[in-house]
Order: C-alpha cells, then sequence, then structure tokens
C-alpha cells in the first residue's frame, strides 16, 4: 500500500488503478461488440441487422474508454507510453487499422446503397477480428516484457487467438441477453462454443507469467502468498463450471436470467484480470520500469486527479442513464 | 541518416493522420450545433420541415463523427508510437490538457450521440433536445482542449525548463496562452463555414436535381445564410491572428507575407514564386505598402524579413517558405470565394422577395431569386470549408517548423526510434484506407442526396399529404 501522506508516492499508484480499471472496463465492454463483429458472418442479413442494432448506441462510448486508458498512461508515464507503444509499433498500427475499418464499415453499412452493404459488411467483421487479434497480441508481447523473439511471437500469436475468441465469447453472452428466438438459441451455442477460447487464454498467461520471471515466480508460488493468490484460480474454475452448465440450459423459460451468462463472464475476465494486476504491480514496462519511476510530476498528476475525481462519477452516471434507456431487447437500428 | 528517413517520413505520416481527422471534427463541431437549431425549430413551430432537415443531416453527422473518433483514436496512439519525445518533455503540461478533453469532452459526446442518434422515440422529447445540445457541446469542449494545447506549442508560456523537461508553473498562463483566442475563435468560425457551404452545397445540388420541398428551401437559407453572416467575421478574426502571429512568431508571417528583406512600406505579395535557395521571389506581382499597412496599420511600418531569420554560420531558421506562403493564399482566396458567393446568394434571393413579394415575415430569402450559375457554383464550394481549413493548418503548422514547440523543443527531438521502412510501410496503408474512405464518404452524401431529392426519404412534402403525424413517416431504416 502506498503512503497516503506522500503525493509522490500514492498519485502514481491511484494512477495505474484508474488506469487498470479503464482497461478492464474497455475490455469488457468493447469486447463484447468486438465480439459481435466476429460473429457477424454466422449470422443471416437480417439477424446482423439485430446484431448492430444491439451495439450501437454503445459502442462509441465503449471505445472512449481505450481513448482514456491510453491516454491516462500518456500523461501519466510518458516514459512508459514512449516505450511500450514503440515496441508493440506494428500490432498498434493493425489494430488502429481495423478499429477504423469496423467504425466506419458501421455507419458506411446502414446508408450506403444495397450492393454495397455486403462489402461494409466484410469490413465490420474483418476490422473487428483484427483489432481483436492486435490486442491479443500484444497481451502476449506484453506478458512475455516486451521481448521480440520468434519464441515470444509465438506465444503471442497463441494470445491472439484466445482473446478474439473471448472476445466472441463475450460477445455472444451480450446476445444472449439482447436477443430473442432463433437469434438467440444461436447466440447461447456460439457461447458454448467459445468458451474455450476463455479457459486456454486465462491458462497460457497464468501458466506463462510465472515462467518468464523468476520475480513472479517467487511471487506467486512461494508460501505463503500462494495463500493470497488460491482464491482466484478456484473461484475462476467455479464460474467457468457454472457457465458451462448455464449455457447447456439455456435460453431459460420467459427469458429468465438472460443477463446472467454476460455478468458472469465479466467477473471471469475481471478476475483473470486481477491476478495480471497483482503480477506486475509495481512495474508498468514489466521488469524494466515501475510506476514510481516513470511517473509524470506530482502537480501535473494532481491537477488531473482532481479532475477526474470529478467528472468520473458523472460519467458513470450517464453511462448508466445510456445503458437504461437503451435496455431490453435489440431491435433493427432506426434513427429515430 | 536513418534517423532523419524516420523523422521525415513520421511527418508525413503525422500530417496525414492529422489532416484526415481534421476534416470530420471540422464538420461535427459547427454542424452538432446546426443539428440543435433544426431540433429547437421543430419543437417550437412542430412544422415537419425542420424535422426533414435533422433527420437528412443526422445522418451525415453520425458517419462524420463515426470518421472523427476513429481518426482520432490513431492520433491519440500517434504521440507514442511515432512522438515519444514530446511527452518525455512536454508531457507535464500536454498531459493535463489532453486529459481534460476526454474526461470532459470525449464521454460526453460518445455517450449522448447514442441517445441522439437513436433514441428518437425512447425518450421525452426534453432528453432528446439535451443530448443533441451536449453532443454539440461536447464537440466544442474537445476544440477547446486541443486547441489549446496547440496553441501553447506555438505561443508557450507558463512553464519552467528544469534538466530538458517541462514544469508547469501557471496553469492560467498555460490554458490563455497568447494566441489562444485568436485560434479558437478562427478555427470554431471555419468549422461554422465548413458547415454552412457544406449544407449550402448539398441542398443546391438536391434543388437541381429538381428537389423542390420546403425542407431543401429551409436549408439552403439556412446555409447560406450562416456563410454570409460568418465569412467578414472570419476574415476580421483571421487580420487579428496575423497581427498576434506576428508579434509571437514574427519568422512564420514573414514566410506567408514571401518577405525576403526587412523593410519599411512592404509591398502585399499577391503572386510569386519563392526561391529558397536564391532566396528571392520570381515573377513576383505585389501592391506596394499594403502588407506594411495591413500588419501595422501604417503605409510605413517596418516588417522583419526571412533574411533575419538566418544565424551567422548559415543556419535556417525560418520555416520553409514555398508551403507556408501557398497555403496562406489558398487560404486567404478560399475565403474571397466565400465571401463573393455567399453575398451574391443573399443578394439573388433577396430581391427575388423584395420585387415580387414583399417581406413577408420569416421570409426574407427567396431560393428561386438564385440564377443557374450561383447554384451550380454552390455545388462544388460544398467542401471549399475543407480546402480552407486544411490550408489554414498548413500555414500554421509548416509556419512554425523547425521547432515542435516554439523555443522549447525541435521535431527533431520528439521522433520515435523506428526503424524507416516500417514508417513507410505503415503510412502507404493509412494513405490507402484514407483515399477509399474519403471517396466512401463523399459517395455517401451525393447518395443521400440523390435519394432524398427522389423523395424516397420521408420528406416534409410528402407528409403535408398524408396527413399523418410528421415524426412517425419520417422513419427510414438508417
Ligand atoms: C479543432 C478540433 C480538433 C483538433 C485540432 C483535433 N481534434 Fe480530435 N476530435 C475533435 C476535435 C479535434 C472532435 C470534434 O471532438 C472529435 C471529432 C468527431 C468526434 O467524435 O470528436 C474528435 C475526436 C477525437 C478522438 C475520438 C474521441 C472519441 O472516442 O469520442 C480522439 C482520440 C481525438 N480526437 C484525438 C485528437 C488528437 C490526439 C489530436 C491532435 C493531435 C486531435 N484529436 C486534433
Ligand atoms: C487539426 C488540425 C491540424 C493540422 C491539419 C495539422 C497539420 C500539421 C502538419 C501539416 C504538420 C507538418 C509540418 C511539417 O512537418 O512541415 C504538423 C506538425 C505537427 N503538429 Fe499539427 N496539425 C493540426 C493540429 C495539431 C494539434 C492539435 C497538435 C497537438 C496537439 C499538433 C501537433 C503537431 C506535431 C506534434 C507536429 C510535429 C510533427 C510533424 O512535424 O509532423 N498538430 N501538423
Ligand atoms: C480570408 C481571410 C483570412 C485570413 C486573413 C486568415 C488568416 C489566418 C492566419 C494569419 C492564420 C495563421 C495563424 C498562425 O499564424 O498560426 C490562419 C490559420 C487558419 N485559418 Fe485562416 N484566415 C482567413 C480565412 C480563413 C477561412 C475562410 C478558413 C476556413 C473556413 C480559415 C481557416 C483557418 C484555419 C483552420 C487555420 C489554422 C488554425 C489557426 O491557426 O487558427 N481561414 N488564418
Amino acid at each position: 500500500m502506498p503512503d497516503f501522506a506522500n503525493p509522490a508516492d500514492w498519485l502514481p499508484w491511484a494512477f495505474a488503478s484508474l488506469m487498470g480499471l479503464s482497461i478492464l472496463i474497455y475490455v469488457v465492454l468493447d469486447g463484447f461488440d468486438l465480439g459481435v463483429g466476429i460473429l457477424f458472418p454466422l449470422a443471416t442479413p437480417a439477424e446482423q441487422d439485430k446484431m448492430i442494432g444491439s451495439i450501437g448506441p454503445f459502442w462509441d462510448a465503449n471505445e472512449t474508454w481505450l481513448v482514456l486508458a491510453v491516454g491516462l498512461l500518456l500523461v501519466a508515464f510518458p516514459q512508459a507510453h514512449g516505450m511500450i507503444l514503440t515496441a508493440l509499433y506494428l500490432p498498434v498500427f493493425i489494430m488502429l487499422v481495423g478499429l477504423i475499418l469496423r467504425g466506419v464499415a458501421f455507419e458506411f453499412r446502414a446508408k450506403a446503397r444495397d450492393h454495397h452493404k455486403r462489402l461494409w459488411n466484410r469490413l465490420f467483421f474483418t476490422g473487428s477480428l483484427m483489432t481483436a487479434l492486435a490486442q491479443g497480441f500484444m497481451l502476449g508481447l506484453y506478458v512475455m516484457g516486451l521481448e521480440q523473439t520468434w519464441a515470444t511471437y509465438a506465444f503471442a500469436t497463441l494470445t491472439a487467438v484466445f482473446l478474439a475468441v473471448g472476445y466472441s465469447f463475450i460477445g455472444a453472452a451480450w446476445l444472449v441477453h439482447k436477443t430473442e428466438a432463433e437469434l438467440q438459441h444461436k447466440s447461447v451455442r456460439w457461447a458454448r462454443e467459445s468458451l474455450w477460447g476463455v479457459v486456454l487464454g486465462i491458462g497460457a498467461v497464468s501458466l506463462a507469467t510465472p515462467l518468464v520471471s523468476t520475480r513472479l515466480f517467487e511471487k506467486w508460488l512461494s508460501f505463503p502468498q500462494v495463500l493470497y493468490l488460491a482464491p482466484l484460480p478456484i473461484l475462476s474454475g467455479l464460474l467457468i463450471v457454472w457457465l458451462w452448465r448455464m449455457l447447456r440450459a439455456m435460453p431459460f423459460a420467459d427469458d429468465r436470467r438472460s443477463w446472467l451468462p454476460f455478468a458472469v463472464a465479466t467477473s471471469l475476465f475481471a478476475l483473470a484480470y486481477l491476478g495480471m494486476a497483482y503480477s506486475f504491480y509495481p512495474y508498468v514496462v514489466p521488469e524494466r520500469l515501475t510506476i514510481y519511476e516513470a511517473a509524470s510530476a506530482p502537480e501535473s498528476l494532481f491537477i488531473i486527479f482532481v479532475g477526474a475525481c470529478v467528472v468520473v462519477p458523472v460519467i458513470a452516471g450517464y453511462s448508466v442513464l445510456a445503458y437504461t434507456i437503451f435496455r431490453g431487447k435489440a431491435t433493427e437500428l432506426r434513427y429515430d | 541518416m536513418e534517423a532523419l528517413d524516420t523523422l521525415i517520413l513520421s511527418r508525413i505520416q503525422f500530417a496525414a493522420n492529422i489532416s484526415f481527422h481534421i476534416l470530420f471534427p471540422t464538420i461535427t463541431i459547427a454542424l452538432g450545433w446546426v443539428l440543435f437549431f433544426f431540433r429547437v425549430r421543430y419543437a417550437q413551430t412542430r412544422d415537419d420541415k425542420w424535422m426533414a432537415a435533422y433527420r437528412f443531416w443526422v445522418k451525415i453527422f453520425a458517419l462524420s463523427f463515426a470518421m472523427g473518433v476513429v481518426s482520432g483514436i490513431t492520433m491519440s496512439f500517434q504521440f507514442g508510437t511515432n512522438w515519444p519525445g514530446f511527452m518525455e518533455t512536454v508531457g507535464n503540461i500536454a498531459g493535463p490538457l489532453l486529459a481534460y478533453e476526454v474526461l470532459t469532452a470525449f464521454f460526453l459526446e460518445a455517450v449522448f450521440i447514442g441517445i441522439m442518434l437513436f433514441g428518437f422515440s425512447r425518450v421525452p422529447g426534453w432528453l432528446h433536445m439535451l443530448a443533441t445540445f451536449l453532443v454539440a457541446f461536447g464537440t466544442s469542449m474537445s476544440a477547446f482542449w486541443i486547441i489549446v494545447l496547440n496553441s501553447w506549442m506555438h505561443t508557450p508560456q507558463g512553464f519552467e525548463m528544469i534538466d530538458g523537461v517541462a514544469f508547469a508553473t501557471d496553469w492560467w498562463a498555460i490554458i490563455f496562452n497568447p494566441s489562444m483566442p485568436y485560434r479558437f475563435a478562427h478555427m470554431m468560425l471555419a468549422s461554422f463555414l465548413t458547415v454552412g457551404f457544406l449544407i449550402a452545397g448539398v441542398s443546391a445540388f438536391r434543388w437541381v436535381l429538381g428537389d423542390r420541398s420546403r425542407e431543401v428551401r429551409a436549408m439552403l437559407k439556412v446555409g447560406v445564410t450562416i456563410g454570409a453572416l460568418l465569412i467578414p467575421v472570419q476574415i476580421f478574426m483571421g487580420d487579428l491572428h496575423g497581427l498576434n502571429t506576428k508579434e509571437y512568431q514574427p519568422a512564420k508571417v514573414a514566410a506567408m507575407e514571401g518577405l525576403w528583406e526587412t523593410q519599411a512600406g512592404a509591398p502585399l505579395v499577391l503572386f510569386a514564386i519563392p526561391d529558397e535557395a536564391a532566396r528571392t521571389n520570381h515573377m513576383a506581382f505585389e501592391i506596394p505598402g499594403l502588407a506594411s499597412f495591413i500588419l501595422t496599420h501604417k503605409w510605413d511600418g517596418v516588417l522583419k524579413g526571412l533574411n533575419d531569420f538566418v544565424a551567422e554560420d548559415g543556419t535556417v531558421l525560418h520555416p520553409p517558405v514555398a508551403p507556408v506562403f501557398w497555403s496562406f493564399r489558398v487560404m486567404v482566396g478560399t475565403g474571397m470565394a466565400m465571401l463573393l458567393l455567399s453575398w451574391a446568394s443573399v443578394w439573388f434571393m433577396w430581391r427575388r422577395r423584395a420585387l415580387h413579394q414583399g417581406r413577408i415575415t420569416g421570409h426574407w430569402l427567396a431560393v428561386e431569386g438564385l440564377p443557374k450559375p450561383i447554384l451550380w457554383a454552390l455545388v462544388p464550394m460544398a467542401f471549399s470549408g475543407w480546402v480552407a481549413t486544411l490550408a489554414g493548418w498548413y500555414t500554421t503548422e509548416i509556419g512554425r517548423q523547425p521547432w515542435l514547440v516554439q523555443g522549447v523543443m525541435t521535431t527533431e527531438m520528439a521522433v520515435a526510434d523506428v526503424p524507416a521502412p516500417l514508417v513507410l510501410g505503415t503510412l502507404i496503408t493509412y494513405l490507402a484506407i484514407y483515399v477509399a474512405l474519403l471517396f466512401a464518404y463523399i459517395g455517401v452524401i451525393a447518395y443521400l442526396a440523390r435519394k432524398a431529392a427522389k423523395g424516397d426519404d420521408g420528406r416534409a412534402i410528402d407528409m403535408s399529404h398524408s396527413g399523418k403525424a410528421g415524426v412517425m413517416a419520417l422513419s427510414p431504416a438508417e
């Protein structure tokens, strides 16, 4: 725990937490709409319009969490920002291209003439997939301490695939809640069939992390730390089993608890993320730069901190408002 | 040499990305307010034409917004991937400004745009109106913060350098730095002019396609009026901006004016081919004394020339002359064309009404008064705002070179150590995507205009026949 009497000590910690939180929110929120994009080709045209409808009012705000996360990295840990992003130059670029393609395809497909719609649909899928793969690849390289060798590339390729499948899982869980009838049945099946991505993804990162560095090995597997950490894998395992059983029986009569898979998936993502955060703290660039070494001047951080304390609750407030207004089953998107 | 190649490529890549990005904010900032105006007029009058106008432009707004968002995300990553030195040196100042932009502006617009676009039938009218207002407010806020940062890079103050890193000493001075008010006002006006001419141009296009609906008339009048009212203000503002620049960045002004020698009674160079090797202008066409008069308000005022910005050892300390010189002329030229066209349009429309029907309240202008050539001139001018805005930014930004932050750090100090071929590869891909998207964007606007002109868009005119509640009839699924 940081020393709250000393701003140079607690401010970096507070910003690391805030950044961590916005990455987590991003992964869950944009995770589901990227996932919906990845599942896109599996649906019929009418279903595709519904799927788009289920994410239409949200995707933009979801992506803003990425802007906030990278913004916080930029403003709070400028040195780390440069180090990480130059090391990840190519995957970042691929992600950006993916985000561009899917973001604009989303709008274009609704407005272009009919025979162009197919092209935009395809770009929407391609863009979502590229984004997810690139993010997974970055995750893998980050876990590997940003080393660039064939072995780390191979590992990163694995995490890329797992994350893409993981996103389609949470996307399917979202659709289970937002759709009905045939499409809902399909979504349940998609969720069941992509659960393995989540399991393998969490497994791969958890296995690799302690092997990459002796520091982490100590941190994870020495006594008594292993006892503090034990609830994480146990809880995750239980959640996975629960999800699996639930998805075999869904949808329930009267559409009861259709929100549950998404909620459980969110908890699962959060647990996995917590594990990672625990491992890397206090490093922001693994094994190279701690949050204290990388932090900006406390005065500048404090200015932002004051603003964040006022604004973040307001943002949370109106985000909840938006999700409340657009609650319920998705319809085709209409600008009315 | 390797580093230099990366530098040049990174500069081109940054310029390409920001140029693409700024096209869309320029539209969304002002279009948000215009949509709010349409929405309020509809609430006041319950006249379907305002709702039809809202519906038509909200689609273009949504499209522009999406283009702005995705290219903006690219921008925020660029700082890390290509310009790590920037944040390492001035991060303590740039950081909070960027953070406030995300916190106060991006979330506001991103959340409420969902309600604005898709919430019409789900929320009460006042909330929909509020959402429209907040989106417009959010885009303007984000323009404010980013312009504060950009202006600070031109006229930095309120900080001290310790071990090569900038630390803020006075936030008030940083935010209200000397060029900020001018730049912000000039940019907001640029945005409104861009949108005014876009609306006028697209409506004129619908008109020449035979669309005589009531909303087309309303939109054409709104667009032309915005242009006619604001262009004089913009020219005045531009003049003030120039005076401010003369004080803080004299080398830039000398490049804009194409002035090599410091002199009293400097001429206004209307046309010339600046030659940096020979340090002179070829084929110059000048008006004696006018530049001094504009910039010092005295016919024999003294203006500094470019040769004053060459060090003893021959190092050039002024920006590249030709691009600054030319882009400045493109901007001012476009401004003049806007002035002529919008005033001529208003005059013809006003005269028609005055001659034939007298002034009826609320109907000062008659679109029928517009002669064919003027209508046809309005169509290509739909994107004139883009040309002027880009030209203006090129003037400002190239005029700051070789500095990145005037007097504090050069562009070269900020560049990332990324292999040049990698940057070249990403640059080419970006360019290809941007060109394709620009074509698609303009194509879709033209397509929407054609479709609306053919009348399959639930127009105000149709509704007066059907007698249905206007709003209900107006819901194409797009
Ligand atoms: C004068 C206006 C202006 C200028 C100079 C810039 N922007 Fe911008 N930006 C906007 C005006 C704007 C806007 C109007 O607020 C946008 C456009 C459409 C939108 O959604 O918001 C936006 C969107 C936007 C977004 C997406 C926000 C979201 O998710 O909603 C990001 C991340 C950036 N911008 C970042 C930048 C950066 C890093 C810039 C400079 C280097 C920059 N912008 C220049
Ligand atoms: C939106 C309108 C803008 C446009 C069209 C624009 C355009 C340009 C251009 C053309 C250059 C290249 C100059 C040269 O290298 O010769 C440049 C440089 C630069 N500008 Fe801007 N700019 C804009 C706004 C901004 C803002 C808001 C910022 C900062 C927050 C910024 C930061 C920079 C940086 C870091 C460079 C140096 C890199 C380079 O030389 O390319 N610009 N800009
Ligand atoms: C016709 C008279 C105009 C004059 C005298 C004028 C003057 C100027 C000057 C002096 C600058 C450079 C500021 C600097 O030194 O950094 C500038 C920049 C700029 N101009 Fe203009 N301008 C005019 C018209 C326009 C029009 C019609 C538009 C767009 C519709 C426009 C858009 C811009 C933009 C976007 C910039 C860059 C941002 C800034 O520095 O404010 N200008 N203008």
